[in-house]
């Protein structure tokens, strides 16, 4: 059973009815087809207004589903031969990172992401998906074997952000996204980037530094969480659905203000609802990526993220209008 | 000398525009928050900032640090009028970036430009907390990758110093995105030879710890700045654990080595010195040329 969401409460209403009746329909003998017609009509009406005009809100909602589809459901869908590889040689292993080699379609790839728990025994072990800098150097160690063997990477995005603790501040979190940043930038393998889920500030952007960005539909990415922007700005953490609209975190805000490629579409109500459907939605956009990025050699590609990245951002000079973007 | 070349031309002047001059409104007397001493501001500032008891580093302004530093008359500085507008018509931003620069007499929270420092050549970089915390927006961001651009094509270092809470709300995700577009034109510098030098200053934490402040070839850091990626509330809310109370100081970050070195501000011109000096390559005459 998939668990509901706020904003579907008048659909579950509809269809506990439409069972209910059915019920009936078996046990006595009266025939309500008709009813039960109508009232499929309603909430197939129902559901299309709900799904159509999800809010910012809603999304973020979707996109924190406990049971929304992780790094490694994709993985085992999308690519064959996956073998995990795990730590950064100088620490540890982080769990929240999983990375490893894999065969996608017949291509050898590297592949990476976040990588959350399904239930809180799987989350305390992954520490729900909040990585260490010992992740990102690991994730670092696996992309630089990438680039020596010559292997498109791809980087799945699903965090709330890098971890805020003691232990990844003495080992220096603010270097290893850095380090990310600057590393990944100059990589001569095709790299492509697809949000899943939360992408959360510097935590997500340090495995997004790509020649291709995606987001599936209902996917977030900003530079704080709703939350956190709402208790730093209004000084009340409760405005965050407020924040979630201001802030412009949805695929579509991030694809009109110019920082990601394709909106990858999303099965109706989540991707949670059918994880298969997802994978070969997402299948078709990271074929067409590739296909375009393994044209290009490495000295094009590495000026091709560069200018990517250069272009983001808005600003004028005081002698010129103000208004003028 | 060929570096005497860059004393004495002093081919550059500052651009004169009104905020050249810090008239910041300053009260005649500062009390140091560390040992409460009340002093002359005019003694403090002829000291750089540094308190005359206790050696506490005030906050520098931008314009203060480029004259304690560069040649009198060298510094010329790049995209002065540029300024940020309002990308996601986020409610009060303009407002706020208007009283900003009435207040600090700045277009923005970074300054750029070239110049020399004891007739070394260099890009420099100097970040301002007067201005909207040190935040980094389209317009930090951007100017920070156009003087690396610039530091790239004329074949010199790149010298900065960062002042700042973070990656700018208001701008939301575009300026997350600047971390990356800094990071990338620094990798593009680096691989073709350029020295990168960041000196943290208080406070340097979030989005810009998290990208060009870490990535110097050397990363130096002001006494007691407070350097870090998470705030210290967030960290204490999460771990539930008590901190040291030297947490997230530039210390603490030397002794979990992830810093070169803490310097004294009045250490600090010699040092970058003596750095310029050695990637010059020890000068033109030597034992090892024969």
């Amino acid at each position: 059973m998939v668990a509901e969401l706020d904003f579907e409460k008048p659909l579950i209403e509809l269809r506990r009815k439409i069972i209910e009746l059915k019920e009936f329909m078996k046990t006595a003998e009266v025939d309500l087809s008709a009813e039960i017609e109508k009232l499929e009509a309603r909430l197939a009406k129902l559901e299309n207004d709900i799904y159509s005009n999800l809010t910012p809100w809603d999304r973020v909602q979707i996109a924190r589903h406990p049971q929304r589809p992780t790094t490694l459901d994709y993985i085992t869908r999308l690519f064959t031969h996956f073998l995990e590889c795990h730590g950064d040689r100088c620490f540890g292993d982080d769990e929240a990172i999983v990375g490893g080699i894999a065969k996608y379609d017949g291509l050898p790839v590297t592949v990476i992401g976040h990588q959350r728990g399904k239930d809180t025994k799987e989350n305390i072990r992954r520490n729900f998906g909040m990585p260490h800098p010992e992740g990102y150097r690991k994730a670092l160690r696996l992309m630089k074997q990438a680039e020596k063997f010559q292997r498109p990477i791809i980087c799945f995005i699903d965090t709330k952000g890098a971890y805020p603790g003691k232990a990844a501040e003495e080992r220096g979190q603010s270097e290893a996204i850095a380090r990310n940043l600057f590393e990944m930038s100059g990589l001569t393998v095709p790299i492509v980037c697809i949000v899943i889920g939360e992408g959360g500030s510097g935590g997500a952007l340090a495995l997004g530094v790509g020649n291709h960005i995606h987001m599936l539909e209902n996917s977030t990415y900003s530079v704080i969480s709703p939350e956190g922007a709402a208790a730093i700005l209004w000084k009340d953490a409760a405005l965050a659905q407020r924040a979630a609209e201001t802030m412009k975190i949805t695929a579509h805000d991030l694809k009109e203000l110019g920082v990601i490629d394709e909106i990858i579409p999303e099965v109706r109500g989540g991707a949670h609802r059918d994880v298969d459907q997802q994978a070969a939605e997402i299948d078709k956009v990271l074929k067409r990526s590739l296909q375009q990025l393994l044209k290009l050699d490495g000295e094009t590609l590495v000026q091709q993220r560069y200018e990517k990245f250069k272009q983001i951002g808005q600003f004028t000079f005081s002698h010129d209008d103000l208004r003028v973007r | 000398m060929w570096k005497d070349i860059f004393i004495k031309k002093k081919k550059y002047a500052s651009i004169p525009s009104q905020q050249v001059r810090y008239e910041v409104p300053e009260g005649i007397m500062t009390k140091c928050p560390k040992c409460k001493k009340i002093m002359y501001t005019k003694e403090l500032i002829k000291n750089l900032r540094v308190c005359m008891s206790c050696g506490y580093h005030h906050t520098m302004p931008s314009r203060e640090r480029i004259d304690s530093l560069l040649d009198e008359g060298s510094f010329r500085e790049y995209d002065a009028d540029m300024i940020s507008v309002n990308p996601l018509q986020f409610p009060g931003y303009m407002e706020k970036l208007e009283e900003d620069r009435r207040k600090s007499n700045l277009n923005e929270a970074v300054v750029t430009g070239e110049g020399t420092l004891n007739g070394y050549p260099l890009v420099i970089a100097v970040m301002d907390s007067a201005f909207r915390m040190g935040s980094m927006g389209s317009v930090v961001g951007e100017k920070i990758t156009r003087a690396i651009e610039k530091a790239r094509e004329l074949h010199v270092p790149f010298l900065i110093f960062t002042a700042s809470g973070g990656a700018r709300m208001q701008e939301g995700v575009l300026s997350l995105m600047q971390m990356a577009k800094t990071s990338a034109a620094l990798k593009l510098f680096s691989d073709e030879g350029g020295l990168i030098i960041s000196v943290m200053t208080h406070p340097t934490t979030g989005g810009v710890s998290a990208s060009f402040a870490s990535l110097g070839d050397y990363n130096f850091a002001e006494p007691g700045a407070l350097i870090g990626f998470a705030g210290r509330r967030v960290i204490e809310q999460t771990v539930r654990e008590e901190l040291p109370e030297d947490f997230q100081t530039a210390e603490f970050l030397l002794k979990h080595g992830q810093l070169d070195a803490v310097i004294h501000r009045h250490d600090l011109k010699e040092t970058l010195t003596t750095v310029l000096d050695i990637h010059q390559g020890g000068g033109e005459h030597g034992w090892w040329q024969s």
